[in-house]
């Protein structure tokens, strides 16, 4: 039976799948990662439709906000006779490898896990924080910490080494 | 989702854009005549009495317009943007409430909705930019994303404040929690940081810096005319107002606050009212600001963000959890956030206003550093004496 979710559902997948092969097919890196941004809204789209609405906010503001645009902005910098060529190199054969073992771990770990028969629910992102900051607290700091590293690691790297000239 | 929801949702979406072009409308002749008014000028006297329907005139004119595109540019990315700009501009308003019950549909987490969609439409600006192979629109688009990525901050985590006061993200509640006492009143630190970032959020003086006509000419917009430049205008000015309509909604306690007497149509209709009216007196501040200020230079903007609105930020959230956890009454949060205010204010003004270098910048010579002049590497000119080759077509157009 084809219900509306099945057709929004089929819509995030053609969405998400379209995007990805843009982003690996474009032999122009800006469309390359015009498709990165469709892709991951497609991606949103999905979990909004496994009632995760929380998690698809954050996808749309995280990726599609913040993550893409500094992508976009460092190629602006860029010419784009540097990047041609990128799409065909001759390591191809091998990414796609990885991509593909990528792919089998992840489908057979879906395969694998139990389908819920239980009703969908939402989950209010009340609920959500309450139990980041509780039960969840100590990964959730480690995962900051990550972030602070990276900071760091910025700041040593830009960091002027020896005289001005 | 039955049909008639699907009929009720749709209706509504059309009603809310036919709302907005209309609201847009009446914006641009207001900022026309209230610039005017500052400048001591008449603004738009021609079309109708006093000019009222010079917007009329205006959307003619943009519809007949020649639409042209560069030579150069890059055909998909450059019609794309105008869209990729306006569509987040449009979604936002899917949550904002108007009056009680006057909203196309209430989210739990409208706020964070609001903020994740309106980052979006940056991508917008860089489209254009980059799109346009024209290097003042590159460079306008890559000041806006510079500017935005900064005040973003700032903007989210002064909105975060006011989530803290209502323990919701609901945009509706936080409107009921105002009915006693608005969140202007309870916060007067975190609505000078909304509507700052706010400002420069929209890109509007004095943070215009990336469509600032004197340096880079009208950044990302330069190449457009006609009805794909109208539609930036479009998108520019529905997000004045939507930021106008978060101050009012946020901190001037939308349309409960003062009390908003009946119930049910009437009450509906006096909310909307009173809604629209505090909306168009902030918009009004807003094009006041225009008229007064001058335009920050970028390395000052940038500065301005990271340096006074970012600490201030966490200053108010630091605030406002203090109050919140020791349970003080919230008459001690208004005298911090005053005081902090003022701290701000001392700074900005005392300290960066009577020594005015302190924000600008000193080129120094290299004899006054006391160091070697740089060799730079200089093309010679080829031995033939052909004219030094010049660069192609800059990147667009694979």
């Amino acid at each position: 039976m084809v219900t509306p979710s099945l057709v929004l559902f089929y819509l995030a997948g053609v969405l998400t799948l379209g995007g990805a092969l843009g982003v690996v097919m474009s032999r122009n890196i800006v469309y390359a990662s015009l498709g990165l941004i469709v892709a991951l809204l497609g991606v949103a789209g999905v979990f909004l439709l496994a009632f995760a609405e929380f998690l698809a906010l954050v996808q749309v503001f995280i990726y599609g906000g913040a993550i893409v645009i500094v992508i976009v902005f460092a190629l602006m910098l860029t010419r784009l006779e540097d990047f041609r060529g990128l799409s065909d190199h001759k390591q191809w054969p091998l990414a796609a490898l990885a991509a593909m073992a990528i792919f089998g771990v992840l489908a057979a770990a879906i395969a694998r896990t139990a389908v819920s028969t239980q009703e969908r629910a939402e989950v209010g992102f009340t609920v959500l924080g309450e139990r980041l900051f509780t039960d969840w607290a100590v990964p959730f700091e480690v995962v900051s910490l990550v972030l602070l590293v990276a900071l760091i690691g910025a700041v040593v790297m830009v960091r002027p080494t020896g005289d001005r000239n | 989702m039955t049909a008639l929801e699907g009929l009720f949702y749709g209706l509504g979406a059309a009603g809310l854009l036919v709302f907005l072009s209309g609201t847009v409308m009446v914006l641009t002749w207001l900022e026309r005549k209230a610039l005017a008014r500052i400048q001591l000028r008449m603004g738009p006297m021609r079309v109708g009495p006093h000019g009222t329907l010079q917007p009329i005139a205006d959307v003619a004119k943009l519809m007949t317009k020649e639409d042209i595109t560069p030579s150069w540019a890059d055909k998909r990315v450059f019609w794309l943007a105008p869209a990729a700009l306006l569509m987040p501009a449009l979604l936002v308003w899917v949550t904002i409430p108007m009056a009680r019950d006057l909203v196309l549909r209430n989210l739990d987490m409208g706020l964070f909705y609001v903020i994740a969609v309106s980052v979006l439409s940056v991508m917008g600006l860089v489209m254009a930019g980059w799109g346009s192979a024209n290097k003042y629109a590159m460079l306008g688009g890559l000041r806006a994303v510079g500017a935005l990525i900064s005040y973003e901050i700032p903007f989210i985590l002064a909105v975060l404040g006011v989530a803290m006061l209502s323990q919701s993200m609901d945009i509706t509640r936080i409107v009921d929690d105002q009915r006693s006492i608005a969140y202007i009143i309870v916060q007067p630190l975190g609505l000078f940081l909304f509507l700052v970032a706010g400002l420069a959020e929209l890109g509007r003086t004095p943070f215009d810096i990336h469509h600032a006509e004197s340096e880079v000419v009208g950044g990302p917009f330069v190449e457009y005319s006609g009805a794909h430049w109208a539609a930036f205008m479009l998108a520019e000015y529905i997000n004045t107002f939507t930021v106008a309509a978060l101050v009012v909604l946020l901190f001037l306690g939308g349309w409960r606050w003062p009390a908003m007497p009946g119930d049910g149509a009437l009450h509906t209709l006096l909310s909307l009212i009173w809604f629209l009216t505090k909306t168009y007196f902030v918009i009004l501040a807003i094009f006041w600001i225009r008229g007064t200020f001058p335009r920050l230079r970028i390395d000052q903007l940038m500065a301005f963000a990271w340096k006074v609105l970012v600490p201030l930020a966490f200053v108010n959230i630091l605030l406002t959890g203090l109050v919140l956890y020791y349970d003080l009454g919230w008459w001690v949060l208004t005298i911090l956030s005053l005081l902090s205010l003022a701290a701000a204010f001392y700074i900005i003004f005392g300290r960066y206003g009577s020594r005015a270098e302190r924000m600008t910048v000193r080129v120094y010579s290299t004899r006054e550093l006391g160091l070697k002049p740089a060799v730079r590497p200089q093309a010679a000119p080829p031995p033939d004496g052909s004219p030094v080759q010049v660069d192609k077509a800059p990147a667009a157009g694979a």
